[in-house]
């Protein structure tokens, strides 16, 4: 076979084209290396068009008294304390840069009236310090890093004749193994996703910039991209996840009608009148209040619906509520049964608010729902549950080189690496993660490749990534990957989903194993050519090690912080911040470890106030007062 | 709630294809989308459909619906009579690759023509000052989701293949436009290249790209009307040609 | 060689177009209403009577520009002479018709009409046009759509004195100032769309600021082009009821003038 597969040979990989594969590209290239960028949907496509609100960067163009330092503080605050403290200090210093040459690259932000760019206020961030346009950020971001790639592609052509010379992009392929020989990755096998022919790329370097994993649960707002391709292949090339019990849930996203499926409903219909009422038309948040909050929040509707008109006189209704809180009533009263049928409760404003109220305050609500949908929020109830939004946990990097801990030749940014975020990610942070980690993972992998020269792959090694794709073909009468994938998103959602529980994690990770272990026989019917059922299969074995190692890794962290809430732990424990969850994989399963967190040195230990470390740290840290 | 729809779904590759019936159920707020992937959980596995978002932002799910350009995801199924059936159809405009899926890399590679931005050589990051009234009409522009429903809709391609090598299509124009009107764009021949190298003056402006834009921009109107006029000022216009020879304007031409 | 949609590599569908609304019936109503248009100008463009009821003017003819125009209707004098051409009067109305005619020729909007309508290039989106090759507006004759800016000016000007037209109508038949009939209203309402089609005009949009590549320099010229541009979301109206406002202008001054009904005086 090997005589006709088709063959290229680079010096980087990257894989994914969202905005950090696309970073890294632009940054190999200015390195002057060859580079092919790969990605499973056409150039462009990528989630990051997804992204609304903005990007963080604290250029102080509206308030000067942002900077870098209060950036890093908003950032680990957000995370819990339990974010790499270099990746979150790079990132707080590099953003504003890593936004400014955007807009030489043809970037159009929204301006300030001094005409530098605007930056919005966001939820955890002192300042306004999001840049944005309009609500479509994410797009601005990658078209504008897709027509850098352009713009080095026309030079190229214009010097060496042919545009594609050093960076060429191979759209709608997937990559469904790292080879590696001598310990280090010599490059990456896949397959078209058109053809279905298979392609092998020789590359002493491999970026991964593959995104998220929400596809792993039944109601999630990324794509079908968000398989978790890139934790799986660092997994299986020998790399680690860090805190894969990490994920973003939202509590209120769309669970029907299924073409809003995983959107998600802003905290502000709630704020503006939306209540939460389960099957039986009880407005239930009235019995989830904990008695924290007892003072703050009505224990009865009319002193609730009094609140709208005047706060001062009354408390609020309980709607309003921390996300966790939320998030475990609605999960308490569907497992109770008093739940829709697609596992949601509804949330209404419809009957709170006259029409056009609702319309002039939630005017993008309204609008998506109503085209999208068909759904008039200003007419009927929402069904909303907990939507998977973002993970936080991913491959374990080096957060200077972005060099993937235990795989040399590896490197992660993005999504698809962990630490930077700790427990929890602030809105605006994805999108300069993306760029301040997408650029050192391109210097990085240079970095690797000019000191580390080539690394050739062994026929043997080809053969075992061939024999994989090869493997559901051969198989007649197996198990139906749709089908499979299906029962996977149940467990994940329901068992390891926003609320945990140790019962409920140890039936998940028993019946992912089964999962697995069914996997193994799926068949699929029809050709290679552009078969999803085919690509399934491979995704589908992504995801399976991505929800068992978020099993274990949920398992083992007895404590709730963050994107991680244990019902039996409900309180934050300074114990476990400074435990690392690590998994790795053997070939057959995930195993997770603990690992101690790098503490704090002292000049980013003094940037706090003392007493807000206290809520997070041991006497013992307060006392040593950062580690150098 | 549930009922059941007819499809007339389009299957095949280059060489060979045709309309294939198949009855599925739908739910109430459903899009084609949501539809097409029953169909291909349930009956046909390996029904190849290109799509990402479900949202209408990222622009794959391109295809023809009762013979119009849509975005599968942004296309309700409450729009169809209950006993019609619904034809889909691969983009008419570009080889087919298999079912609703086709191959649009004329798009990349028109991409590829069209001069990048230039900014002046010297501006240093950060130090860029725009007004928003200065960005904004290039800022509709780059709302664009490249989902290619303009390329496909336009006659002068989609009735034409010659033209292909000689017509950048909608979406390059509006990029032209986006450029042309860029602040600190600095390339001055984008009007003569639109004219002389894109194909510019191949469009007879009948607004079928504006008509099936999701983004709703204002392709005709916005980009391609106001750059056939800046084509005039350069190549048409006596008194405008003379004008600039005399005294070069700055930030006019 | 089969091209457009039935080029081969293409998904193979024997239809020229799979849509099943009545795309037809915008095309062909656009049809209908301009050949009517066509037909009734033409008919009184070479009639060469009943354009003149004192003080009121058909837009067909004015100005008047001829010696052998009635008296009172020529504004602007007679500078040009009769001219025969084969034998037959060419009416006054033919010289000046063909500027307003050239600016909506070449108008952008009524270009996209009948291209579509009556060249069917394309008829509707996405349905197949029938012509075997297409080469846009790259060579004469069609390259001449560019001269759109030169019709412009013509319009303005006939705005102008068709507007003065309007005026001269506050007067009564014997040319008192000082009177109101159905007919000032007539010509004022013709030349208030006449207006509205030429502010909303493309090109009107472009020279008034849309040339500009920074707007934030230019903030009088940018408040002039923000307000173009809301008329120019109507052009398309504006062109439409432009085009009635001039023939139902004619036809009543033509009633006037012939005697079939009576131009009512307010005062």
């Amino acid at each position: 076979m090997s005589e006709q597969l088709e063959r290229y040979s680079y010096d980087i990989v990257v894989i994914g084209a969202g905005g950090a594969g696309l970073r890294a590209a632009v940054e190999a290239r200015e390195a002057g290396l060859r580079v092919a960028i790969i990605c499973k949907s056409l150039f462009g496509k990528a989630h990051t068009v997804m992204a609304e609100g903005g990007v963080a960067a604290s250029m102080g163009n509206v308030n000067e008294s942002d900077n870098w330092m209060v950036h890093f503080r908003d950032t680990m605050r957000g995370g819990k304390f339990l974010n790499h403290y270099r990746m979150a200090e790079l990132h707080a210093k590099e953003a504003p840069e890593r936004v400014w040459e955007l807009e030489l690259w043809g970037a159009l932000f929204d301006r300030t009236k001094e005409g530098k760019i605007s930056q919005r206020n966001f939820g955890g961030h002192e300042y306004p310090r999001l840049a944005h346009v309009g609500d479509r950020t994410g797009l601005e971001l990658i078209r504008t890093m897709q027509q850098r790639i352009v713009a080095m592609q026309q030079k190229d052509g214009r010097e060496t004749g042919n545009p594609e010379s050093f960076i060429k992009v191979f759209a709608e392929l997937t990559v469904t193994e790292i080879t590696k020989e001598n310990g280090k990755v010599s490059g990456a096998y896949g397959y078209w996703r058109e053809s279905g022919k298979e392609v092998f790329f020789e590359a002493p370097a491999v970026v991964l910039a593959t995104g998220g994993v929400g596809k792993t649960f039944k109601i999630t707002s990324n794509s079908w991209e968000g398989t978790g391709d890139g934790h799986a292949l660092a997994l299986k090339a020998g790399g680690n996840l860090v805190d894969m019990e990490f994920l973003q849930f939202h509590p209120t996203g769309m669970v029907w009608p299924p073409s809003v499926r995983g959107l998600l409903v802003t905290e502000s219909v709630r704020g503006d009148g939306g209540v939460l009422t389960n099957t039986d038309g009880v407005r239930f948040m009235f019995n989830y209040i904990p008695d924290v909050f007892k003072d703050k929040y009505a224990d009865n509707e009319a002193e609730a619906d009094r609140w709208y008109n005047d706060q001062a006189n009354n408390r609020r209704p309980p709607e309003l509520l921390p996300r966790d809180e939320v998030a475990r009533a609605i999960n308490s009263e569907v497992k109770a049964g008093r739940g829709t049928e697609h596992g949601g409760v509804f949330l209404d404003v419809s009957k709170r608010l006259p029409a056009d109220v609702i319309k002039k305050k939630l005017p993008s609500m309204w609008h998506q729902f109503y085209e999208l949908a068909g759904v008039d929020i200003t007419k009927e109830a929402m069904e909303v549950g907990p939507t998977c939004h973002y993970v936080m946990g991913g491959v374990e990097v080096d957060p200077d080189s972005a060099a993937a801990v235990g795989v040399p030749g590896l490197f992660a940014a993005g999504e698809v690496a962990g630490g930077m975020h700790g427990s929890n990610r602030l809105g605006g942070n994805s999108l300069s993660d993306l760029l301040v980690f997408g650029r050192r993972a391109g210097v990085g992998a240079s970095e690797y490749v000019k000191s580390n020269g080539a690394n050739p792959a062994s026929e043997d090694s080809l053969k075992v990534a061939h024999e994989r794709i090869e493997k559901p073909f051969s198989q007649v009468g197996g198990e139906n990957p749709y089908a499979l994938h299906q029962e996977l998103q149940e467990v994940a959602h329901n068992l390891v989903g926003i609320i945990r529980t140790r019962a409920e994690l140890e039936e998940a990770i028993a019946k992912i194993a089964d999962i697995r272990e069914r996997a193994k026989s799926v068949s699929v019917s029809g050709g290679r050519e552009f078969n999803p059922g085919f690509h399934l299969t491979f995704d589908l074995d992504n995801m399976l090690l991505i929800a068992e190692s978020t099993a274990k890794s949920a398992l083992l962290r007895e404590e709730s912080r963050g994107g991680h809430t244990r019902d039996d732990f409900p309180g934050m424990n300074a114990q476990w911040r400074q435990v690392n969850h690590i998994s790795s994989f053997n070939g057959d399963h995930v195993s997770v470890r603990q690992q101690p967190l790098p503490s704090l040195p002292k000049e980013l230990f003094d940037l706090f106030d003392i007493h807000e470390l206290e809520k997070y740290m041991t006497p013992e840290e307060i006392a040593k007062g950062g580690s150098n | 709630m549930a009922r059941t729809i007819k499809l007339r779904i389009w299957r095949g590759n280059a060489k060979d294809g045709g309309l294939q019936d198949v009855t599925v159920d739908a739910n109430e707020g459903e899009v084609v989308l949501d539809v097409i992937h029953r169909v291909q959980a349930t009956q046909m596995n390996d029904l190849a459909v290109r799509w990402n978002c479900k949202a209408g932002k990222c622009g794959s799910c391109s295809m023809e619906i009762n013979g119009k350009p849509r975005l599968a995801c942004m296309t309700q199924m409450a729009n169809f009579e209950e006993d019609e059936t619904i034809t889909i159809t691969p983009l008419r405009a570009f080889p087919v690759i298999k079912d609703l899926v086709t191959d649009v890399s004329f798009n990349y590679k028109k991409a590829m023509e069209i001069p990048a931005f230039e900014p002046p050589a010297d501006l240093k990051p950060g130090e860029p000052r725009m007004e928003q009234i200065d960005v904004e009409r290039s800022q509709e522009f780059r709302k664009c989701i490249e989902c290619f429903l303009c390329q496909d809709t336009c006659h002068v391609i989609r009735d034409h293949e010659e033209n292909k090598k000689s017509f950048a299509g909608p979406r390059f124009f509006i990029r032209i436009a986006e450029l042309d009107m860029h602040p600190l764009d600095m390339l001055r021949n984008r009007k003569q290249k639109a004219q002389e190298e894109h194909g510019l003056g191949m469009c007879n402006i009948t607004k079928c790209c504006t008509e099936v834009c999701p983004e709703h921009i204002r392709i005709t109107d916005n980009a391609i009307i106001p750059m056939k006029e800046r084509v005039v000022d350069v190549k048409y216009d006596p008194a405008r040609w003379l004008g600039s020879k005399i005294r070069k304007r700055d930030g006019i031409l | 060689m089969a091209t457009g949609v039935f080029s081969s590599g293409r998904a193979k569908i024997k239809e020229r177009t799979l849509r099943t609304d009545r795309w037809w019936l915008q095309p062909a109503f656009t049809v209908f209403v301009l050949l009517s248009f066509i037909v009734y100008a033409t008919i009184r463009a070479f009639e060469n009577a009943h354009y003149f009821a004192a003080p009121l003017i058909s837009p067909f003819y004015s100005p008047c520009l001829t010696p052998n125009c009635v008296a009172g209707s020529s504004l602007l004098g007679q500078p040009i002479g009769v001219v025969h051409l084969f034998g037959i009067m060419v009416s006054p109305s033919l010289f000046i018709l063909i500027f307003p005619l050239g600016f909506r020729l070449t108008c952008y909007y009524y270009r996209k009409a009948y291209y579509r309508s009556f060249w069917m290039s394309p008829p509707a989106c996405a349905v197949a046009e029938p012509h075997s090759k297409y080469t846009g507006e790259t060579r004469a004759p069609l390259i001449m759509q560019n001269a759109h800016r030169w019709f412009f000016y013509a319009g303005l000007v006939f705005n102008v004195i068709l507007t003065i037209d309007a005026i001269l109508a506050f007067r009564n038949a014997d040319n008192k100032w000082g009177h109101m009939s159905v007919g000032t209203l007539v010509l004022l309402a013709n030349a208030t769309f006449l207006w509205l089609y030429s502010a909303s005009c493309h090109t009107c949009r472009h020279t008034i600021g849309g040339r500009l590549r920074n707007f934030s320099k230019h903030p009088v010229r940018y408040k002039l082009w923000t307000y173009v541009s809301i008329l120019n979301h109507k052009h398309q109206n504006f062109a439409w009821v432009s085009l009635f406002g001039v023939a139902l202008a004619d036809l009543y001054v033509r009633q006037v003038s012939s005697g079939s009904i009576t131009n009512f005086y307010f005062f």
